[in-house]
């Protein structure tokens, strides 16, 4: 049975320059980089030392908190460099890939006979546990514990996300295999949600899962969303979260006995000359990706989406996760009386002397810069506009700031991702740093509470 | 080489030094920083705090000009008799002559709480070396539209200079103030000068002066007059335009309105509070009403003035008007949760009244109303918020259950 979930609360920002639906197939890139901050809260404890050769999907390092946690190299080849950063923490494992590419073996499963407990461990031996993500807290799922759900969200409603239906054509039997593996880690159900104006979805067909219809503007996609419309997370319970992407890897493995962490990467924003969509592996040096594409002067590459994505260089590399990389202006350029005249070509929340309110379809050239400097809060009841929670979001974030773990458990941290907050971040008129600031409580949570 | 590159220079040469905050607020000022963002989301929306407050100062100016007019008109008129049944264009009020005793009393009071705010704000900022916050330029305006035109200019000095210090930067500067700082200001000017913000004397320009001699004016509220049970003197269209004595620019509800308009119209004001406020003050009004209708009060209480005056037309006379739209608004000092903004709103309306009506001393409780309810904010909110927490532990509970 499959609820219709509608949103009403958000802010759908439309971005010039998405992606086109066309898929150029890169060839292989040199290097590639495992940069353990994608995983974030790991630990890792290095497996291949600087020199060794490596197959792709052999393990590169595991979590200090869990060695069956293994994280694999993307690519076959030999691990040329361990960069690390102040004391000594490792920032990027860097492989500089063979010219043939050679696959560690898994073996085929028959997924329908396996048990929950031989996927959980096909899934530790093959590395393909860091797909799998736990709310609360939102980080690579504790494996001790036994999720109520599991939920995929196949709507990216983020600015100029890369479309699901388009990117994960043709997948149906790697997105069938690895929902079915999935059913069998929780004894609830797997929930799966896509846009309820989308024809093509190749989740409409699978069997096994329950299939929600989602409307309405950003951050209807964020699984954190329909988390709370579907079934909201209380105390002491935990989900598991996994996106289409990473399903077609998981399914992949299953089916072939393979990993192969290829992703259909969009190019999209307005730096790019012609925003379309690559194929390219996770890891991939931004450069190689897009290369005879780029704008390069002044420009904010990230790798993600603008609101959460992480700002990288040329020489940067993709992320582990990322499914998307946007190219922005940069923004360091100072504006007349740009805090007064009227502004037409700039996004806002309000009616300030701001005209965004006139023309919603229209498409806008955003930049880089804060349009204002840091503030205290000071304005109330913009953020709960674009916040569709059963949350207050100020007082959460003030909860994280002045660091109350019992107020930050009653006022709902465990239902929520630094993500969610990219909303309220983004018309916050005082320009304080939301997903920040519940990244670190979501730290300091998980760290006294376990 | 322009004024842009010249400013970027002096800024990059003074980074870090005391002094910096207080080049950074001028320079901010002619130019929207170049910063750009790092870390969190990479686009931010176009407005910032300068932005919101430069509207609220945009809703504000038709009342400041008015009060200039409405000065000279009310001193001119004083001496030489009221037009009746003015509109609200007619040329008896809209003239040069009333402007220019208006602009030569109201702009000193400008300067001199934009002067000495903004002074203490840039002390302050370069002291504990953060910027200069915006918060001061909306009280900056507010002061001068909720005092009495005559108020001699130390006073206001004196005045905003405690407003600022205590009121605000002792909490820790923009944001973080419980009192609206404005209304600090002015409850200060009110317990410590009390023949100059009450009485009336006060109210009209040159009645100070001319009191006691044979051109002795009046200058009495239409509050003031009511509180000694006598008649309403104004028709209900001069109070609804403005054209009545009282505080600087409180007097025009119509002018009022449109800058509640706006503000709403903007999102920058919480039409919610503005609406509770005003159904707060009809309720108690009202109440009132059935009180004398009933008989309970006779006409000899002295109470008996205020509370016949029709529920309705409480809001046109006095500063409940300006009080709802510009003061109880504040979003640092109301309550900061939707619902929390309801009562809020409610409970100043309801207590503005009140105030009104059994404070025969003083007979204008808005200030007084809203800074109760600025001090009740916070607990007011909390209790919202318990809600929503008591909420997810039922969901819990319903679960374990």
């Amino acid at each position: 049975m499959s609820k219709d979930i509608r949103i009403k609360k958000g802010l759908d920002i439309k971005l010039v320059g998405e992606a086109e639906q066309v898929t150029t197939e890169l060839p292989l890139g040199s290097v590639f980089a495992i940069k353990p901050d994608d995983f974030h809260g790991v630990i890792p404890k290095i497996l291949a030392k600087e020199g060794t050769e490596v197959k792709a999907g052999q393990a590169l390092f595991y979590s200090k908190s869990d060695e069956r946690i293994l994280f694999p190299s993307p690519v076959s080849g030999k691990v040329t460099e361990i960069v690390r950063g102040a004391r000594r923490k490792v920032l990027a494992i860097k492989i500089t890939a063979d010219a043939q590419q050679e696959y560690k073996d898994f073996g085929k499963k028959d997924v329908d006979a396996m048990s929950g407990e031989e996927v959980k461990n096909h899934l530790f031996t093959s590395g393909c546990w860091p797909f799998v993500k736990q709310r609360p807290y939102d980080v690579i799922a504790n494996p001790n514990q036994a999720p109520k759900a599991i939920f995929v969200s196949a709507y990216a409603s983020a600015p100029l996300a890369a479309d699901y239906d388009y990117a994960l054509k043709g997948k149906e039997a790697e997105l069938q295999a690895a929902l079915t593996a999935l059913t069998k880690l929780t004894t609830g159900k797997v929930h799966v949600s896509v846009a309820a104006n989308s024809t093509l979805s190749p989740f409409k067909e699978l069997k096994g899962v329950e299939l929600h219809k989602v409307s309405g503007p950003h951050p209807s996609g964020n699984v954190s969303t329909q988390i709370a419309q579907i079934s909201p997370i209380n105390k002491g319970e935990v989900v598991w979260v996994v996106t289409p992407q990473d399903l077609v890897v998981i399914g992949e493995l299953l089916l072939t006995g393979k990993v192969n962490i290829t992703r259909t990467v969009a190019l999209a924003g307005s730096k790019f000359n012609k925003p379309q969509y690559v194929t390219a592996k996770a890891g991939a040096q931004i450069a190689d990706v897009v290369k005879g594409n780029l704008d390069a002067d002044n420009t904010r590459m990230i790798s993600g989406n603008v609101l959460s994505g992480l700002e990288v260089a040329q020489d940067g590399f993709l992320g582990y996760y990322d499914n998307l990389i946007t190219a922005i202006p940069e923004g360091d350029d100072y504006e007349f009386f740009g805090w007064n005249k009227p502004v037409f070509n700039k996004i806002s929340a309000s009616r300030a002397l701001t005209f965004s309110w006139l023309n919603p379809k229209k498409k806008y050239d955003l930049n880089t810069n804060t349009n204002g400097e840091h503030r205290a809060f000071v304005v109330t009841g913009s953020y709960e506009e674009v916040f569709p929670l059963d949350i207050y979001p100020m007082q959460l974030l003030k909860a994280c700031m002045y660091k109350d773990l019992d107020e930050m458990e009653g006022l709902g941290a465990y239902e929520i991702a630094p993500e969610d907050f990219a909303l309220t971040e983004f018309i916050c008129v005082s320009k304080q740093p939301h997903q920040k600031i519940i990244r670190e409580g979501l730290d300091l949570m998980r760290e006294e509470l376990g | 080489m322009g004024l842009k590159q010249n400013l970027h220079n002096l800024k990059e040469k003074y980074k870090g030094t005391k002094m910096a905050p207080a080049f950074n607020a001028i320079h901010t000022f002619l130019y929207l920083p170049n910063e750009t963002t790092h870390g969190g989301t990479h686009i931010k929306a176009a407005d910032d705090l300068k932005r919101t407050m430069n509207i609220v100062i945009m809703a504000l100016v038709p009342c400041l000009i008015f009060g200039m007019f409405n000065a000279g008109y009310q001193h001119n008129a004083a001496i030489n008799g009221f037009t009746e049944g003015m509109s609200f264009f007619s040329g008896d009020f809209w003239n040069m002559n009333n402007f220019l005793i208006g602009l030569t009393k109201i702009l000193p009071l400008v300067i001199v709480s934009y002067g000495v705010g903004l002074l203490i704000e840039f002390i302050f900022a370069v002291i504990k070396g953060h910027e200069v916050e915006e918060g001061y330029l909306v009280t900056g305006m507010l002061v001068p539209l909720i005092v009495p035109v005559d108020l001699p200019l130390w006073m206001l000095a004196v005045a905003v200079a405690f407003g600022v210090v205590i009121g605000k930067e002792v909490f820790g500067g923009t944001g973080m103030n419980i009192l609206n700082p404005a209304l600090t200001i002015r409850a200060f000017l009110f317990f410590a000068y009390p023949t100059w913000m009450s009485g009336d004397k006060v109210w009209v320009h040159g009645a100070v002066e001319a009191a006691g001699t044979a051109d002795a004016i009046s200058g009495e509220t239409i509050l003031g007059s009511l509180a000694q049970s006598q008649p309403l003197s104004y028709s209900v269209s001069d109070m609804f335009f403005g054209f009545i004595p009282g505080s600087v620019g409180e007097t025009s509800t119509l002018l009022i309105l449109l800058g509640a308009l706006f503000l709403i119209f903007t999102k920058i004001g919480s039409w919610r509070i503005m609406v509770s406020a005003v159904i707060g003050a009809l309720v108690m009004g009202f109440i009132f009403n059935q009180v004398v209708a009933l008989g309970w009060i006779g006409e000899t209480s002295k109470f008996h003035g205020l509370m016949k005056l029709e529920f309705w037309k409480h809001l046109l006379i006095g500063g409940f008007a300006f009080g709802a739209v510009y003061m109880a608004t504040d979003p640092v000092t109301a309550s900061q949760t939707n619902k929390g903004k309801w009562i809020y709103g409610f409970l100043i309306g309801f207590i503005s009244i009140m105030i009104r009506v059994f404070n025969p001393a003083y007979p204008e409780g808005v200030m007084l109303a809203i800074l109760l309810m600025n001090v009740f904010a916070p607990t007011i909110d909390y209790y919202v918020v318990q809600g929503n927490v008591k909420r997810r532990l039922k969901r819990l509970k319903a679960k374990t259950a």
